[in-house]
């Protein structure tokens, strides 16, 4: 397989062959061939020689990908049964007696936490990030990979803490994700004890941890690119993946720093948060500190952290999407800007979560304002993926179907958020299941049908197999349909005015109408739910009796594919590196002999066609 | 510094260069080390936690109803029956900027192959960084002996306490971390180390002498930071 296929594309850029092919140039290499000598040494590799080496202290990038991307997984099972019990409790309370009113706020606060950090942020930076970023940019390994294996060491301890705040005396802190002092230290707030101190050196941890790894992954697109890799040829996913970790390491700052003096309030009793304040009538030793401080540093974090998930989605999708629908991506300079204007927009945002805080309403106004240019950014992106499927070579595989039903669900939770950006809209629905609705869709939903879809898409590349596309569509159709059932009814929730985070309804007026619409909420959430251990079956049938993919089995144009072996080898590339002489997205040129022309096809190989210079 | 020489590359001067580095394949910073570009993005990261706990402060103290106490006061030192204010802070920024100094040194006589000279500079940065260290302790303790708590201060506002201990908390574990990798550098460049690239102990890495380059680049801002919360609390 691999030796025609050698011959058919000739992927190895080898200067002698693209003389035979006739291209314009004398001497040894043609001109239009000519790339610049390598600048950058070889890279010196650790090769892991025991089982432990090999795979638990890997130093190689691939590795700690896939287990950063299995313990992300873990956890994200953890979170989602988590909601089972939210949604059991909501839909079905009389089902659910073993639950007390702290039980669900505790769970309501780990679930946001940990699907938030613990799932989505370390699967597209650690799991994607890890495995894709030295493959995509033709590089041997990430740059400091001891430094990389410590990173997911520190990633696995965070959650180790985190999930043993289930266990410590109180239980986990019930505070919800946002840990908005002062309820959260204060005794009556579930796990005000050691949950709440659990969570915060958890975070610590994580930002260390990932402070890490996001050096390896900047470093690694700015300083060991291969030859003829431009910034301008990298993929989008690269694109996404890289501003998404330059945010992150300067929001996280803000989270470490929030986390750290929430940890002395609570343990040294400092009152960096803590306003005096009285409880059960005693005036506590608390004083003099600010509660919307916190909220500043938490939002700061906060926001940007929306685009640290939603940035390598968008990048993700944009290759998938060309990939499947044989086109190029539409505006490939203009997403990337988008993707960096997002980015930095992302920074001048975050109060728009503190309307309701009590801020000054000049602030308000500022913060309306740069929420809803980012819609600019954001719409334009939304344009091209449209405007790349427009005409395009379509296969409707399971990759596609989830790159569409993410452009939808996008666009969906998208303008929800254009209500809740305007402040005098956004203080009605303000803690309602409207505001539940639009940030599960947007930031929730979307990017994980985005996950969903590079699993199906990069799993041949990972496993060396398909998965199956039957059970892919089963879990395709059953998952979107039942998000939709699960969130747009909570729309209609919020404006009706049921507040978000109520552990039931008591005796309210909307209660006729909220009851039987959660309870057919929740039916959808556990079919939902279920949905999702079909990929899990899928997997494991794959890996033992799936289709073999070969190589580059989408005929797509990017670096991954193009490994002597799949899956990839440490070291990424046998004996030379790859030669990069276009950007990855050449499908369907017309004058070519197939529908794509990998990135280290020279470009005497292709003269007679009408390929653009990129 | 002059340009490095790269087979196949022309340098052009100002922004067109700037425009042509950031354009070129395989590396945007031409000729910088790995793991000099991570430390300057570390950098950046580690300014935005500084800042975030400087601008806590400038919030809290704005917003606390009691008093701030007097920096002038607080910090005093009295020696000789003389009220002296500030003293100690100035021999510990004296001392700090000094090593900033040797850390220089160091880096400059690393890239010349002066091994000798090399090594007693990074152990006299490190000596400097454990004087300061020690004088902070120093000062923590009379703090504290005074009766300034995290939790409380007998001279104004408790936030005082809180942030003090906390920020100069934060600092004082740069210097220290910066003064155990300092010890441990001047150990490696004795040895030889970075003159045969021999590997390191954890990360499996050949020694070179950009290492010194790139933990001076730390311990400079550490001192720059210094700076700025010297202003902050002493001098405000």
């Amino acid at each position: 397989m691999s030796d025609e296929y050698e011959n058919k594309k000739g992927y190895q850029a080898q200067s002698s062959e693209s003389i035979s092919s006739g291209g314009g140039g004398s001497g040894t290499v043609s001109d239009a061939d000519y790339v610049r000598p390598a600048e950058i040494p070889e890279q010196d590799l650790y090769h892991g020689h025991s089982f432990i080496t090999k795979w638990v202290f890997c130093q190689d990038a691939k590795v700690i990908g896939v287990q950063y991307f299995l313990l992300a997984t873990f956890t994200g099972i953890i979170g989602l049964i988590l909601s089972w019990l939210m949604r059991l409790q909501l839909g079905f309370p009389e089902a659910a007696g073993f639950m007390t009113a702290e039980h669900y706020y505790q769970f309501v606060t780990m679930h946001g936490m940990i699907m938030v950090v613990y799932f989505l942020t370390a699967l597209f930076l650690g799991g994607f990030g890890n495995y894709l970023i030295p493959l995509m940019v033709g590089a041997r390994d990430m740059v400091f990979p001891y430094l990389n294996m410590v990173s997911f060491w520190m990633f696995f301890i965070a959650v180790v803490v985190l999930l043993a705040s289930f266990f410590v005396p109180g239980g986990p802190t019930g505070a919800g994700w946002t840990l908005y002092p002062p309820q959260t230290i204060l005794e009556g707030t579930p796990g005000s004890g050691m949950g709440i101190l659990l969570m915060c050196i958890s975070l610590i941890l994580f930002v260390a941890g990932f402070t890490m790894g996001g050096l390896n992954y900047l470093i690694t697109v700015l300083q060991a690119r291969t030859r003829g890799m431009t910034l301008m040829r990298m993929p989008l996913t690269v694109w996404g993946i890289f501003t998404a970790t330059v945010l992150a390491m300067l929001a996280f700052p803000a989270l470490l720093v929030g986390a750290l003096m929430m940890t002395l309030d609570k343990v040294l009793g400092t009152s960096f948060f803590m306003p005096t304040i009285l409880q059960a009538g005693e005036v506590l030793e608390y004083g003099g500190g600010s509660p919307i401080l916190f909220q500043h540093l938490f939002w700061f974090f906060g926001h940007p952290e929306v685009y640290i998930v939603a940035l390598p989605a968008f990048g993700i999708i944009s290759d998938l999407i060309s990939v499947h629908s044989r086109k190029n991506i539409f505006g490939y300079r203009m997403m990337v800007w988008a993707i960096v204007g997002i980015g930095a927009l992302s920074f001048f945002v975050w109060a728009h979560h503190m309307y309701v805080s009590g801020m000054n309403p000049w602030f308000g106004f500022f913060f309306a304002t740069t929420t809803l240019i980012i819609a600019i950014p954001t719409a334009m992106k939304v344009y091209n993926w449209v405007l790349t499927l427009w005409r395009g070579n379509i296969r409707l595989n399971v990759v596609m179907l989830w790159c569409l039903g993410f452009i939808i669900t996008f666009v969906n939770g998208g303008i929800t958020g254009i209500f809740l950006g305007n402040v005098s809209v956004d203080v009605p629905l303000s803690d309602t299941y409207f505001v539940i609705a639009h940030f599960h869709m947007v930031m929730g939903i979307a990017p994980l049908m985005v996950i969903m879809g590079a699993v199906y898409h990069w799993f041949p590349l990972v496993a060396g197999r398909f998965l199956d596309e039957t059970l892919g569509k089963w879990h395709f159709w059953l998952t979107f349909l039942g998000a939709y059932s699960i969130y747009f009814p909570m729309h209609y929730l919020g404006f009706i005015g049921v507040p978000r985070r109520y552990f039931e309804m008591y005796d309210s007026p909307y209660v006729t109408s909220a009851v039987g619409m959660n309870e057919f909420i929740s039916m959808a959430a556990f079919i939902v739910g279920a949905a999702q251990f079909i990929l899990i079956f899928n997997i494991i049938k794959t890996l033992k009796i799936g289709k073999p993919a070969g190589h580059n089995p989408w005929q797509a144009n990017s670096l991954e594919w193009l490994t002597p072996t799949v899956p990839p080898e440490h070291g990424n590339w046998g004996e030379k590196l790859p030669v990069v002489h276009r950007w990855p997205y050449d499908f369907s040129v017309p004058g070519a002999k197939e529908d794509f022309i990998t990135q280290t096809t020279p470009p005497s190989e292709v003269a007679e066609t009408e390929v653009e210079k990129t | 510094m002059s340009d490095p020489k790269i087979e196949g590359y022309e340098f052009k001067p100002g922004f067109k260069g700037m425009a042509q580095d950031t354009g070129s394949d395989q590396t945007m910073f031409k000729g910088v080390h790995w793991g000099k570009a991570m430390m300057w993005i570390f950098l950046l990261s580690d300014t935005f936690i500084f800042s975030c706990f400087l601008i806590s402060y400038m919030k809290g103290r704005g917003s606390t109803l009691v008093d701030w106490p007097n920096a002038s006061q607080v910090f005093g030192l009295h020696v000789f029956g003389v009220e002296v204010p500030l003293l100690l802070i100035a021999i510990m920024t004296f001392v700090l900027i000094t090593s900033s100094g040797t850390m220089a040194l160091a880096v400059k006589y690393g890239y010349e192959k002066n091994r000798k000279m090399c090594g007693w500079l990074i152990l006299a940065t490190a000596i400097g960084g454990l004087i300061f260290v020690g004088m902070q302790a120093f000062e923590w303790s009379k703090l504290i002996h005074e009766g300034v708590r995290p939790w409380e201060n007998p001279f104004g506002a408790k936030q005082f306490g809180s942030f003090f201990f906390m920020i100069t908390g934060f600092h004082g574990t740069h210097v220290s971390i910066g003064v155990i990798f300092l010890f441990i550098y001047a150990y490696k460049t004795f040895k030889g180390h970075y003159d045969e690239g021999k590997r390191g102990w954890f990360t499996t890495i050949k020694g070179d002498y950009v290492e010194i380059e790139i933990l001076g680049l730390y311990w400079h801002f550490v001192d720059l930071v210094w700076v700025f919360i010297f202003a902050f609390f002493y001098l405000w």
